[in-house]
């Protein structure tokens, strides 16, 4: 609970600056009911939003060549016209980040000088990474610091020396530093900056929300610049840009995730790979998700996103003491150093020779969390009422990125030994080298440990584990935004988008056109970076006029 | 027979629970014991209020308006929930303990949540809490 007024100890600026606005939260709502369920939805964000969605999936199923060669043009013509962009704003969020913890300004309280934290720290990390980066973790784990190891397509960070010969033999004396290049290059894309990007959405969010008492939608961090104008039509895009990337990208990763996960079901299980089987996991995880959604914020996203943390840690511990504690350890902290010694190296936008590298993969994933941001910052701002900004931002900020560090260390470092020690016949090296296949990298790796029949099943629960919490928390951001930032609204709203999100990744995943589609989301990457540089100043604005 | 009264309320819907508001101040009146209006809201700010601690002070007035129109003792208990749309049974339960209440009086059909599913509230209360629940039909 926030302050009581009435202690009889009078602030010196009131507890929060509210923001004085005419606005009424849920004046533009449609409130009703079709036959037994309510709805009470923003006009015209939850209509233009929900067409516009069916626009673009009914163009990808109509002309499904024209959509692909377009949208496969686009993304990668942005991320390298605009490579400097986005490597430049990354650099700026971190820098604007790592300033609000040493100013003064990160004594403010998010909800009020004596707002108390809403959850407890384990609960609180769950979600962030639930709802954050679980997915990629166990896409990426493997793949990414293999890849960059033994690349043979020349897209090696930094244009880092390569171990292998021609015919697949080791080059011993460039083992050491491809490794150490091949950690940090791949921390470098899931440390501080990636959780800059989020911490910098978020904390806007429950800036404008928690202590300016403006509706928990993206439009209200655009006040300092907008100002009344949010309410109107610039308010309406903004939000539903972020309805509709939000919703293509759950809807196109769980479409893409349903085909991985039914890749790891054939490599382990012998399950035939067709659309039949990932149909019915999408419908399976939508039902997961359409329960948890039902049981609200505290008994279902909080509750599966801890179970899978406590999984997590588990296949984490695993692998650690499976691999060998000493050679892991020494990973994490030789990973830690490299990434340390080449951030400068990796984050400078220009001038650079490995555009194989800073395009194809750090300005592509740059464009992606962007593009993810505004959901996830959206969702840790719900989760985040009564820390600090300083505990926000070191919470946000340098913790998932030490985790993020030793995840990499643990699961690339493991995958990496094994292909230094038999590069012959080691099935990581086959499946990530040798031929691409992505989503058998973390299966390739567990293969080569103990027990790979029990660790493998657990991946797969965890992969579709976190794609139920995406869906659901998802869902959540999404209802709240096409409720104009109501968080009461009538509970079969959220069970419309979560059964919305599904559908469409089923309908894409049949007619084709998932990876047009998504080439599409991570193309909002870039107005949406514009977005985020404005909105480093509308917190630093509103910072400046809180009570400290 | 009865040592407090609890009487939930949507304070965005008061005027449509006249009927529920009306029942609990005769009894009151007749059982001589205060009446405590409960209300839940989430953290984030909503139509009412931008804050828990600005929604609080809209309850508190709202009761003690009560306390003076109806001439019976009054108090409030305000609930902060992380998702009102879905913990509002669970959170109503809560204050019935938390403010020893014995006798629940509260409208039927609050309009727009999620009653599709589950039971309605008042239905919910009347099964699992411990105090004694008069369900109020609106119009």
């Amino acid at each position: 609970m926030s302050d009581d007024p009435n202690q009889g100890i009078p602030l010196p600026e009131g507890e929060t600056e509210i923001i004085e606005t005419d606005y009424e939260i849920g004046q533009d709502n449609l409130e009703g009911a079709v036959g037994p369920f309510g709805f009470d939805i923003h006009n015209p964000v939850f209509l233009i939003s929900g067409l516009s969605v069916v626009i673009f999936v009914f163009y990808a199923l109509v002309l499904p060549e024209q959509a692909s060669s377009f949208f496969g043009w686009l993304r990668p013509a942005l991320t390298s016209t605009f490579d400097w962009f986005f490597l430049g704003s990354a650099n700026i969020f971190v820098i604007f980040c790592l300033a609000l913890i040493v100013l003064p300004l990160g004594k403010v309280r998010l909800g009020g000088k004596d707002a108390t934290p809403d959850y407890t720290y384990t609960g609180w990390f769950a979600m962030l990474f639930a709802a954050g980066m679980g997915i990629g973790l166990m896409f990426f784990g493997v793949l990414e610091p293999v890849y960059y190891f033994g690349t043979p397509w020349g897209d090696a960070p930094l244009g880092a020396v390569r171990p292998f010969t021609e015919d697949g033999a080791l080059i011993a004396e460039n083992v050491a530093e491809a490794k150490r290049m091949a950690l940090a290059a791949t921390i470098y894309h899931w440390g501080l900056h990636p959780w800059a990007i989020y911490a910098v959405v978020a904390l806007a969010l429950a800036l404008f929300t928690y202590n300016k008492g403006l509706p928990l939608t993206i439009r209200s961090a655009f006040y300092p610049i907008l100002g009344e104008r949010v309410w109107g039509w610039w308010g309406h895009v903004i939000d539903t840009i972020a309805v509709f990337a939000t919703l293509f990208g759950l809807a196109t990763s769980l479409g893409l995730g349903a085909q991985q996960a039914n890749a790891g079901l054939e490599h382990v299980y012998g399950l035939p790979n067709n659309t039949t089987v990932q149909v019915v996991l999408i419908s399976c995880i939508t039902a997961i998700a359409l329960v948890s959604v039902l049981r609200g914020l505290d008994g279902g996203v909080k509750v599966l996103s801890e179970i899978n943390m406590v999984v997590a840690a588990l296949l984490l511990f695993f692998v650690l003491f499976a691999a060998g504690v000493g050679g892991i350890i020494a990973n994490f902290f030789g990973g830690l150093l490299g990434y340390g010694q080449e951030i400068l190296a990796l984050s400078n936008p220009i001038g650079r020779e490995d555009t194989g590298y800073m395009q194809g993969w750090t300005a592509f994933y740059w464009a992606w969390w962007i593009s993810w941001s505004p959901f996830v910052g959206m969702f840790i701002a719900r989760v985040s009422r009564g820390r600090t900004v300083r505990e926000f931002v070191i919470c946000v900020l340098l913790i998932p990125s030490l985790v993020c560090v030793l995840w990499m260390a643990v699961f690339g470092g493991a995958a990496i030994e094994q292909v230094i020690a038999d590069p012959a016949g080691s099935a990581v090296k086959a499946q990530v080298i040798d031929s691409y296949n992505p989503p058998i990298s973390l299966f390739a790796m567990l293969e080569g440990l103990p027990l790979s029949a029990i660790t493998s099943t657990i991946g797969i629960i965890l992969v579709i584990v976190f794609f139920v919490t995406s869906s659901d928390s998802g869902s959540l951001v999404i209802d709240t935004i096409t409720a104009g930032g109501k968080v009461d609204a009538p509970v079969p709203q959220r069970v419309f988008w979560c059964t919305f999100e599904g559908v469409v990744a089923i309908v894409l995943l049949i007619g084709g056109g998932l990876g047009a589609l998504q080439a599409m989301v991570i193309s909002t990457g870039l107005p949406f970076t514009i977005v985020l540089l404005l909105m480093c100043y509308a917190i630093y604005k509103g910072l400046t006029t809180e009570a400290r | 027979m009865y040592s407090r009264i609890i009487v939930p309320v949507d304070l965005a819907h008061v005027d449509k629970v006249e009927r529920a508001l009306t029942t609990a101040a005769d009894l009151a009146a007749h059982y001589k014991v205060p009446v405590v209006y409960a209300a839940v809201t989430g953290g984030t700010p909503g139509p009412l209020a931008h804050t828990p601690a600005e929604f609080a002070d809209k309850l508190a007035a709202f009761a003690a308006e009560q306390g003076a129109s109806r001439g019976i003792e009054t108090s409030s208990h305000a609930i902060v929930s992380h998702d009102p749309a879905v913990e509002l049974d669970h959170a109503l339960l809560k204050a019935v303990e938390e403010t020893g209440a014995d006798l629940v009086v509260m409208a039927s059909h609050v309009p727009g949540l999620s009653e599709y599913m589950f039971p309605s509230h008042g239905g919910r209360m009347a099964s699992h809490s411990k105090a004694s629940v008069f369900v109020v039909r609106e119009g």
